[in-house]
C-alpha cells in the first residue's frame, strides 16, 4: 500500500545521518547524566564478561584445587576458594552468565507479553480490555516470588521456565504502562489519519501505536532488568533455579556456602556483591534513561 | 460511594475465583507422571501411585474434583498434605501469626525510614542532603534481601559476638525474646521496601509541594515544618500508599527467603519446604491462601482511597 507513507515522515534520514544522531544522543546523554553512563558502561562490561566468561575466567569453574580448600583471597585466589577446593572468581565470572541471561531473557519474555496485553487492551478497549484487565489483576494478586515458585514447582527448571517465571511476574508491570501509553496516544490526529486511509487494526496498532510508544517500553524494560536478576538470584539462592557445580549462579554459590560463612567471609561477601554491584549499575543505567527518555515516567 | 465499594467487591471475588481455578488446574497440568515426580523415584508402585493420586484427588472425574475443592474451601478445608498426611489449613493457620508479626515489623521499620528519607529529599530538592540519599535508596533496591539477611547474621556475631537467641518463641509466651528473634530477618526485608516508598514519598512530595494551597498556607506565615507534616504529607501519602499495597506482595514473598535463612517456622519456610518435597496439597493451600490476603489488601487500599479522596470515588 503506498497510501501509508503519508503518516511517516516525507523523506527516510539517510544512514549517516542517522548514526551521526546516535553518536550525538550517546554524547548529550553522557554529558548530562555522567553517573547513569558510568553505569551503562559498567552494565556494558558485565554484558561483556558474561559472553566471554568462559575466556576470561582463570580455571573451570568445577576445577579442583586440592591444596586450596577455604583459602582467603589471594594473588593465586583474587577471590578465594570454596569449601569444595573451587577457584571463587572462576565461579563468579561463569555466574554472571546466568544471572544475566535469565535476567535478559525473562525482561524480554515479561515485555513482550506485556507489550502485546497492554497494547490490545489499550487500544481495543471495551471487552477485550476489561478481560486483560482482569488477566493483569490476577497475576498481580499472587505474591511475585510466590507465583515464580508456585510455577517452578509444576515445571521442571530449565532455562526456559525459570525466564517465563520470572518473565511473568514483570509483565503486569509492563502491561499497566503500555496500556497507559496506548491510550494517550489512541485518540492522537495521526492514528485518525491513519485510520482514514484505510490501515487495518493490526497495522494500526503495530506499525502506528507501537512505535509511539516505545520510549517508555524502552525504559519500563530497563528498570526491569536490575529486579530480574534479584529474582533469579532469589530463586537460585532457594535451589530453584538452573545453577550445577558446572554451571554456577551468584545466588547459588551464596547457598552452597552457607555452612561455612562464618569462618570464610569471602564466601559469602563476594558473590552478594556481585549481584548487589549488577542490579545497581542496571538500576542506575535505567533511571537516567527514564530521566533522559521519558520523564513523565519519574518516580515510578 | 456504596456503589464503587459494590463494584470493587464484584472485581475482588472474579479475580478471587480465577485464582482459585489457576491454582486447581496447576496440579493438573504438570507435565510427566505425577507420582514419579512427587516421589522422586524412576519406579513407583501402583498401590502407592493410587494412594497419591487419592491424596491429590485425582482419582475423580474433573468436575467432581472441582466441586469437592472449592467446597472445601468455603468450609475451609484446604485438602490433606501428602506426606505428613496433616489437614493443610490448621498447618497454615498456626504459622500466619509468626509471618504477620514479621511482615507488620518490616512495614513499621520501612515506614519509619521511608518517610523522613522521602520528605527530607523532597524539601532539599537538588540539594546534597537529596543526591546523597538518593543514591542511598537506589543502593538499598539493589541489595538481596536474602544476602542482607545473611551479613545480619554473620557480622554481629563475628565483630561484637552477638546473635540473637535461636529458634522462634511466641510473643505471647516472651514478647521481648520474640522480638530479638524477629528484628534482623525484618531489617532484611523492609530495607528494600523504604528504599521504594522513601524513593515515593519523594516524588509525590514534590508534586503536592508545588500546588497553590501550599504556598497559600506559606504566605498566610505558616512555619515550614506545619506545612509540610499538615498541608503537604496527607495529600502526598495516596501515592505511597498504592505503591505499598503493590509492593506487600513482594514482603511476603521475601518471608520464604528470610524464614529459610533464619529458620523461622512461618508461611514462607513452609511454602519452601513444601515446594522442595513437591507436597502439592499444601503449595496450594498456601498459593491460593497468599492470593487471597493480597487480594483483600488491595481491596482494602482502594476503598480507602475512595475514603480519602471523593474525587476517586466518582471517576
Amino acid at each position: 500500500m503506498t497510501t501509508t507513507t503519508i503518516a511517516q515522515p516525507p523523506m527516510a534520514p539517510s544512514a549517516l545521518t542517522e548514526r551521526r544522531n546516535l553518536w550525538r544522543g550517546l554524547w548529550r546523554f553522557t554529558a548530562r547524566r555522567p553517573v547513569g553512563a558510568a553505569a551503562g558502561l559498567i552494565c556494558i562490561l558485565l554484558i561483556f564478561v558474561a559472553i566471554f566468561a568462559h575466556q576470561l575466567a582463570p580455571s573451570a569453574p568445577d576445577a579442583l584445587f586440592p591444596t586450596a580448600k577455604l583459602k582467603p583471597p589471594s594473588a593465586a585466589h583474587p577471590f578465594g576458594t570454596d569449601n569444595l577446593f573451587r577457584d571463587m572468581f572462576s565461579r563468579i565470572l561463569i555466574g554472571s552468565q546466568i544471572s544475566l541471561g535469565v535476567g535478559f531473557a525473562s525482561v524480554f519474555v515479561g515485555t513482550l507479553l506485556g507489550t502485546l496485553f497492554g497494547l490490545v487492551g489499550g487500544y481495543a478497549r471495551g471487552w477485550a480490555d476489561m478481560a486483560i484487565n482482569r488477566v493483569i489483576d490476577t497475576v498481580m494478586a499472587f505474591p511475585p516470588l510466590v507465583l515464580a515458585i508456585f510455577f517452578l514447582s509444576i515445571f521442571h527448571a530449565t532455562f526456559f521456565t525459570v525466564s517465563m517465571a520470572i518473565g511473568i511476574i514483570i509483565a503486569p508491570v509492563t502491561a499497566r504502562i503500555v496500556r497507559g501509553a496506548v491510550l494517550s496516544v489512541v485518540n492522537l490526529q495521526y492514528i485518525e489519519a491513519a485510520r482514514a486511509l484505510g490501515s487495518s487494526h493490526t497495522r494500526l496498532m503495530f506499525r502506528h501505536v507501537l512505535p509511539n510508544v516505545s520510549a517508555p517500553i524502552i525504559v519500563i524494560a530497563s528498570i526491569q532488568i536490575g529486579n530480574a536478576i534479584l529474582a533469579e538470584a532469589a530463586l537460585s539462592f532457594l535451589s530453584l533455579g538452573i545453577a550445577t557445580d558446572a554451571h554456577p549462579s551468584w545466588g547459588k554459590m551464596l547457598q552452597d556456602s552457607r555452612s561455612v560463612w562464618e569462618q570464610a567471609w569471602w564466601t559469602a561477601v563476594i558473590p552478594g556483591v556481585a549481584i548487589s554491584i549488577a542490579v545497581l549499575a542496571f538500576n542506575m543505567f535505567g533511571d537516567a534513561l527514564r530521566d533522559a527518555l521519558d520523564p513523565r515516567l519519574r518516580g515510578s | 460511594m456504596t456503589q464503587y465499594i459494590i463494584k470493587r467487591l464484584l472485581l475482588a471475588v472474579l479475580v478471587l475465583w480465577i485464582v482459585s481455578v489457576i491454582v486447581f488446574s496447576a496440579v493438573r497440568v504438570i507435565p510427566g507422571d505425577i507420582c514419579k515426580i512427587v516421589t522422586a523415584a524412576p519406579d513407583v508402585d501402583a498401590k502407592q501411585c493410587a494412594s497419591i493420586k487419592h491424596g491429590l484427588g485425582l482419582d475423580k472425574p474433573v468436575v467432581t474434583q472441582y466441586l469437592s475443592y472449592m467446597g472445601g474451601i468455603f468450609h475451609g478445608d484446604f485438602g490433606t498434605a501428602l506426606i505428613s498426611k496433616r489437614k493443610v489449613w490448621p498447618e497454615i493457620r498456626t504459622r500466619i501469626p509468626l509471618t504477620l508479626e514479621l511482615s507488620l515489623i518490616a512495614t513499621i521499620f520501612a515506614m519509619a525510614l521511608a518517610l523522613p528519607i522521602g520528605i527530607i529529599s523532597a524539601v532539599k530538592r537538588d540539594g546534597p542532603a537529596d543526591y546523597g540519599l538518593r543514591l542511598l535508596t537506589i543502593g538499598w533496591l539493589s541489595i538481596p534481601g536474602f544476602w542482607l539477611g545473611t551479613m545480619l547474621i554473620i557480622y554481629p556475631a563475628k565483630w561484637w559476638g552477638y546473635s540473637p537467641p535461636p529458634g522462634y518463641t511466641d510473643i505471647w509466651n516472651d514478647p521481648l525474646k520474640n522480638l530479638q528473634q524477629l528484628y534482623l530477618p525484618a531489617i532484611a526485608l523492609g530495607l528494600a521496601l523504604s528504599a521504594s516508598l522513601a524513593r515515593i514519598t519523594r516524588s509525590s512530595m514534590l508534586e503536592v509541594l508545588r500546588q497553590d494551597y501550599v504556598r497559600t498556607a506559606r504566605a498566610k506565615g505558616l512555619v515550614g515544618r506545619v506545612v509540610v507534616t499538615r498541608h503537604a504529607l496527607k495529600n502526598a501519602m495516596i501515592p505511597v500508599i498504592t505503591l505499598f499495597a503493590v509492593q506487600f506482595g513482594f514482603l511476603l514473598g521475601g518471608t520464604v527467603v528470610l524464614e529459610s535463612i533464619f529458620s523461622l517456622p512461618g508461611l514462607g519456610l513452609l511454602t519452601l519446604s513444601s515446594v522442595l518435597i513437591k507436597d502439592y496439597p499444601v503449595v496450594q493451600g498456601l498459593v491460593l491462601f497468599f492470593a487471597i490476603v493480597l487480594i483483600l489488601i488491595n481491596l482494602l487500599v482502594d476503598i480507602s482511597y475512595a475514603w480519602f479522596d471523593p474525587r476517586i470515588r466518582y471517576a
